[in-house]
């Protein structure tokens, strides 16, 4: 054996005993196939890439929310209990105590889409169908005023409806808006005259399995 | 760590109250006399109580000591004494609708160190527990990739550069529902959704490196295999930076409502993202503003705008013990004890106040002291009996310091539910019964 060959040989066998830290191909898994992505890819996106082929009207999206839904989210979306109230409160995000539902606070009707075909009936996920879900979004939008009563939701106008707080969000300041609390200097000694009790927990007296006073020894 | 910073001795004693110059000024003398490193008790004169009877603790021979206890084969996976059960995580039923998805806490107070157990890790579901067989479960990478691949568990266990980190994950609704007010009477509640744990798996990167990531790739969606199907965008900097795709916690496989038998570390970031049951990762060019990064994990202001994609856990803290849970018993020597973390970066320090933040004293930090990873923090104190009202504040490695909870709402108003890192205020009263309040 030639002397290059013995080094290539030692090359290779080295190799088999450590990999280099960049990127490379381990020949681990395997490709995976179209029908397999098309199981479980079923997100969508505000520019309405993964939503499905499909429609529903509101009527229809009545009938299944009464059967499926209201159970939880009350016959008009008001929410049961404390289950979330899905309709109302527009006009409620600057109050003392905001209400915040699909109607009032979600930015994409895409978000409706994707989470009700994900995760909901609550406890049956993902047994609703494509035109089912469309059906139920757009039952949505009718509590919310935001389409007629003989509305009919599909792939091809879902982009043309658009939210009420579409325009509400903003990306992340706090290292702006929030500078101030990036200190050069912190106060040790003598920092306020009087401290005074402002409020205390015990009013409320909402905390689980509260103890009674302790002994001190 | 700074070792003059960290030395209790070196606070400046001149301006504190008298009751706290009286701690001070013991340990001064402890400093002075070389005994600053050693137990409180050998150094403080005993105060010699004579018993009137011998201890039966001490005289008699106790059943544990006579007979024979269990044998090896008894305990085959160990629990904790039995004399611990009430070392568990608690939750508020009131809180939400279903159990299912819905939160418990920490109990920080019961705990010390930095490692949480696995046990007591707080859980948070959205439809419940995923029990997974892992010859089941399976990782998809598709989007924008060369190859869209399938992993099974043993594949991802055969990847080279295999990792342990210790991060925490702090859900971004901790202390939430004390914007309002203080709330809750225990730091279980008000803190506990929070968790410290060794994770033990690969880096993200090494996952999607065998994909093969697209140039125009910007954002990742990860997904879990659990009813809520939950889901998160990701920006591809911080999946590339320093994310994990995880099967071990504590040495250990992950505990089923951690995630078993995988899920993605985000570190620093909201625990919302750190989806358990991890099932798929999804490479984009865009976020796919989904429930829990809109209608969800966004912070409503007082204008009624919402800031959105609030990743970052900022720098926090709060004293464990004493807390309402866990009062003051004793006059005298007390260990007054908490943690600290941010997920910007290192803790690189904590002030302790004893007065509702008049005075501020540099607390002691003890074990390991990482990134993204809480931090243990000590304040030795000789309690007299005075009312107390404690607080702690959290600096970290960006020069962030932690706020107090007005200057949050400043900025913030009450309703943003999520992202709370205020200034905890805990009063201790005479008999040592300790309440959660908020102070001007």
């Amino acid at each position: 054996m030639s002397r290059s060959l013995k080094l290539l040989g030692l090359a290779l066998a080295l190799s088999l005993l450590a990999f280099p830290a960049a990127a490379q191909k381990l020949n681990l898994g395997r490709v995976a196939l179209p029908e397999e992505i098309a199981a479980w890819d079923t997100d969508v996106r505000p520019d309405g890439l993964g939503l499905p082929p499909g429609k529903g009207s509101v009527k229809q999206g009545e009938e299944i929310f009464l059967q499926q839904c209201a159970s939880c989210h009350g016959q008009f979306g008001e929410g049961a209990g404390r289950w979330p109230a899905l309709a109302g409160g527009l006009n409620t995000l600057k109050a003392d105590r905001p209400d915040k539902t699909v109607g009032s606070f979600w930015p994409y009707l895409s978000t409706v889409y994707d989470y009700i075909r994900r995760a909901m009936p609550y406890g049956n996920a993902q047994s609703l169908t494509a035109d089912e879900t469309y059906a139920i979004v757009a039952f949505l939008l009718n509590m919310n005023d935001i389409v007629k009563d003989d509305f009919v939701l599909s792939k091809e106008n879902f982009g043309k409806v658009k939210m009420p707080n579409a325009a509400g969000f903003f990306d992340d300041n706090r290292e702006v808006a929030e500078k101030a609390f990036w200190k050069k200097d912190v106060c040790m000694t003598n920092c306020k005259k009087e401290v005074k009790i402002l409020n205390r927990a015990r009013v409320i007296d909402v905390t689980p399995e509260s103890k009674t006073a302790p002994k001190v020894d | 760590m700074d070792g003059k910073r960290s030395n209790p001795a070196k606070h400046r004693v001149g301006e504190s109250s008298a009751a706290d110059r009286k701690t001070m000024d013991r340990r001064r003398f402890l400093a002075g006399a070389g005994l600053a490193g050693a137990a409180v008790a050998g150094a403080i004169p005993v105060r010699a109580q004579t018993l009137a009877k011998p201890d039966p603790a001490i005289t008699e021979v106790p059943d544990w000591s006579r007979y024979l206890g269990d044998g090896v084969a008894a305990r085959p996976y160990g629990s904790p004494s039995s004399f611990e059960k009430h070392v568990v995580r608690r939750d508020v039923e009131w809180l939400t609708a279903s159990r299912e998805s819905s939160v418990n806490f920490t109990p920080l107070h019961e705990l010390d160190g930095i490692i949480t157990p696995s046990g007591l890790c707080f859980e948070r579901h959205h439809g419940g527990i995923a029990e997974i067989d892992p010859a089941q479960h399976r990782l998809m990478i598709n989007g924008l990739v060369e190859k869209p691949m399938v992993f099974t568990l043993e594949d991802l266990k055969r990847f080279p550069n295999r990792m342990n980190r210790v991060y925490f994950l702090e859900c971004a609704a901790n202390s939430g529902m004390e914007w309002r007010g203080a709330q809750l009477n225990g730091c279980q509640y008000t803190h506990g959704m929070v968790h410290n744990v060794m994770y033990t798996g690969i880096s993200l990167k090494s996952v999607l490196d065998q994909a093969g990531i697209r140039p125009n790739a910007k954002w990742l969606l990860v997904e879990g295999a659990d009813s809520a199907g939950m889901t998160r965008s990701i920006p591809i900097e911080k999946a590339l930076k320093d994310c994990m795709v995880v099967w071990g916690m504590n040495g250990e496989a992950l505990r089923p409502e951690q995630g078993y038998p995988l899920r993605i570390v985000v570190p620093g970031w909201e625990g919302n993202m750190w989806v358990k049951w991890l099932r798929r990762i999804e490479v984009g060019d865009q976020p796919w503003q989904h429930r829990e990064e809109t209608s969800k994990y966004t912070d409503l202001l007082e204008n009624g705008t919402s800031r959105r994609f609030t990743f970052v856990m900022d720098a926090k803290s709060v004293v464990t013990n004493p807390s309402p849970q866990a009062p003051l018993k004793h006059k005298g020597p007390n260990v007054m004890t908490g943690l600290a973390w941010s997920g910007r970066g290192t803790v690189t320090r904590v002030d302790v106040s004893i007065d509702g933040g008049k005075n501020w004293h540099t607390a002691r930090l003890d074990g390991p002291v990482l990134p993204m990873s809480l931090t243990r923090f000590y304040f030795d104190i000789d309690w007299n009996g005075q009312e107390m009202l404690v607080q702690s504040r959290a600096f970290d490695s960006t020069g962030y310091v932690q706020p107090t909870k007005e200057e949050l709402r400043k900025i913030r108003g009450v309703n943003s539910i999520y992202h709370n890192n205020g200034i905890q205020t805990w009063f201790v009263h005479k008999n040592g019964e300790t309440e959660n309040v908020e102070v001007s």
